[in-house]
């Protein structure tokens, strides 16, 4: 099964991105509080991993440390065997549609992060990314004329746009309407398998989890550990009502300690 | 009229042009029916505006306060948005500046007319600095709340792509903090107006507000009083207009919430 080589692959070839007794803890108010308790993950390249667990367990301190914004306060963060020090070009955090700039047009904004680059090869990436994300005709157009969708797709062009080899995804979708969330959901595979990227996704929404990940670490509530890996080996596109798709979903919200009923 | 209702294009134009009708009229017969003998009627200030303009007097003044706003004010700007960016940059910078900047900030600028004065005489450096003054302040204040609310999100996508620090201020905060800049750049230049008048009645020997304390001063002439008024009411509205058309650049219209 094409699942099981990928993850033979990973655990002989050096992994993407490690976490060595990763702990994050805060300082405030002159006590420390802990947030992140000995993570310890490999993710391998080219894989989709989903960060699921409770609202404000760590999970976007575990991306935000991991993407180089904030400094362990022990353990590593391992990028190709590299200790990651801090952000990097070749690694873009996707915040939600909140980070794209409002004083420049959707041209504007995919070329930010290609100012080293040849007027030529710049022209060529935002033609391909604005065709890749389907803002066509919204070249000119500034975010403020823009929906959640759309400003949401632009973000996630002008992170491709620079060929990181990595994407952190927090909470992405978390804004958007339910339509445009599976219509979204649906575009972020499409480009994944085009680009084939590592991907790291955080949400709180096991069923986008199981939707779209290679593999979903759960995490437990504060200080957060990582509470077990589920490996979601269903090929693309996935039927949400299969019987192994349901299996692995009520798997992940026992482990969440989530109820079956309302 | 209800308040949602978009108003039609000549009804924008109409009804304050009969506003501005109905003040005349008020403003005449209450000169008429008051038989004062020292406010004068619109007629006599028209007629007061046309002997300046003959003089050669209304646009030379003009002229002048104009000229010495654009040096007071420009000069603020200069120095004051970078100093603001600087300060609103380094948060560490900020808190030292800050306690002095809040406490020269409230202090009128009128009140350093003396002190400018022993510094420049009496003549145009003094209605310049006086005006430098009066705008530099809300131009820092501006810019350092302006860096300081740019959104995290914004610096992080910033560094995210590589960018150094430099790069970084030309190419994130500096755009994301303009819309606040501009607002302060407008207030500042508001009260720049309001100063350039004062200033020109100590200072100097042209500008309108010397024809305000000229006029009363020489012959009590109280239609070039009310002439100057005018002048300075229209003028101080046409600047602000023209500042206002600054937010339909697009890449600051975001920043603007229908009026300001």
């Amino acid at each position: 099964m094409a699942g099981i080589e990928t993850d033979k692959r990973a655990e002989t070839a050096q992994p993407k991105l490690s976490t060595e007794h990763l702990t994050v803890a805060f300082g405030r108010n002159g006590k420390t509080t802990p947030v992140l308790n000995d993570i310890n993950l490999a993710v391998g390249k080219g894989e989709f991993l989903c960060v699921v667990g409770p609202s404000g367990c760590g999970k976007s301190t575990l991306l935000s440390t991991m993407a180089g914004f904030l400094s362990p306060t022990s353990g590593a963060v391992k990028i190709d065997g590299e200790v990651v020090n801090g952000p990097d070009p070749r690694r873009i955090f996707v915040f939600q549609e909140r980070g794209v700039f409002p004083w420049l047009t959707v041209e504007g904004n995919i070329e930010f992060g290609l100012f080293h680059l040849p007027g030529a090869e710049r022209r060529r990436r935002i033609i391909h990314y604005i065709q890749l994300v389907g803002l066509e005709g919204f070249e000119k157009a500034y975010p403020a004329e823009l929906s959640g969708g759309m400003k949401q797709r632009l973000e996630v062009a002008r992170a491709l746009a620079v060929n990181p080899d990595m994407l952190f995804l927090d909470e992405p979708f978390g804004s958007l309407d339910s339509i445009t969330r599976l219509t979204m959901r649906k575009e972020l595979l499409r480009i994944w398998e085009a680009e084939r990227n590592t991907i790291i996704f955080v949400t709180h929404d096991i069923d986008e989890a199981v939707q779209l990940a290679d593999r979903v670490a759960v995490m437990s509530d504060r200080p957060a550990r990582i509470q077990g890996i589920v490996k979601i080996d269903i090929e693309h596109p996935r039927d949400v009502s299969s019987p192994s798709y349901l299996e692995l979903r009520d798997g992940i919200s026992q482990q969440l300690g989530l109820a079956h009923k309302i | 009229m209800n308040s949602l209702a978009e108003p039609r294009k000549w009804e924008r134009v109409f009804w304050p042009v009969l506003a501005s009708i109905a003040f005349l009229a008020l403003w005449h017969f209450c000169v008429i029916w008051s038989h004062t003998k020292v406010f004068p009627s619109p007629l006599a200030v028209e007629k007061g505006m046309l002997e300046l303009a003959r003089k050669g007097l209304l646009l030379r003044y003009i002229a002048d306060s104009l000229r010495r706003v654009a040096l007071g004010f420009g000069a603020a700007a200069v120095l004051g948005i970078p100093v603001g960016l600087t300060l609103g940059w380094y948060p560490a910078a900020n808190q030292v500046v800050n306690p002095v900047l809040q406490m020269l900030r409230p202090i009128s600028p009128l009140a350093w007319i003396p002190v400018a004065i022993v510094f420049f005489g009496v003549g145009d450096t003094t209605a310049v600095f006086l005006i430098f003054l009066s705008a530099f302040f809300p131009i820092v204040v501006a810019c350092v709340s302006g860096v300081s609310n740019v959104p995290s999100v914004y610096r992080r996508a910033g560094r995210n792509f590589g960018l150094n620090p430099a790069q970084l201020l030309a190419r994130v905060v500096f755009p994301a903090a303009l819309p606040q800049i501009i607002i302060g750049l407008r207030i500042a230049l508001g009260i720049a107006w309001l100063v350039v008048v004062a200033a020109e009645m100590i200072a100097v020997d042209s500008g309108l507000g010397y024809l305000v304390i000229d006029a009363r001063n020489s012959g009590k002439r109280y239609d070039l009083v009310v002439a100057a008024m005018l002048l300075i009411g229209v003028i101080g509205l046409a600047l602000d207009l023209c500042f206002r058309r600054l937010r339909n650049i697009r890449s600051v219209r975001w920043g603007f919430r229908n009026e300001w």
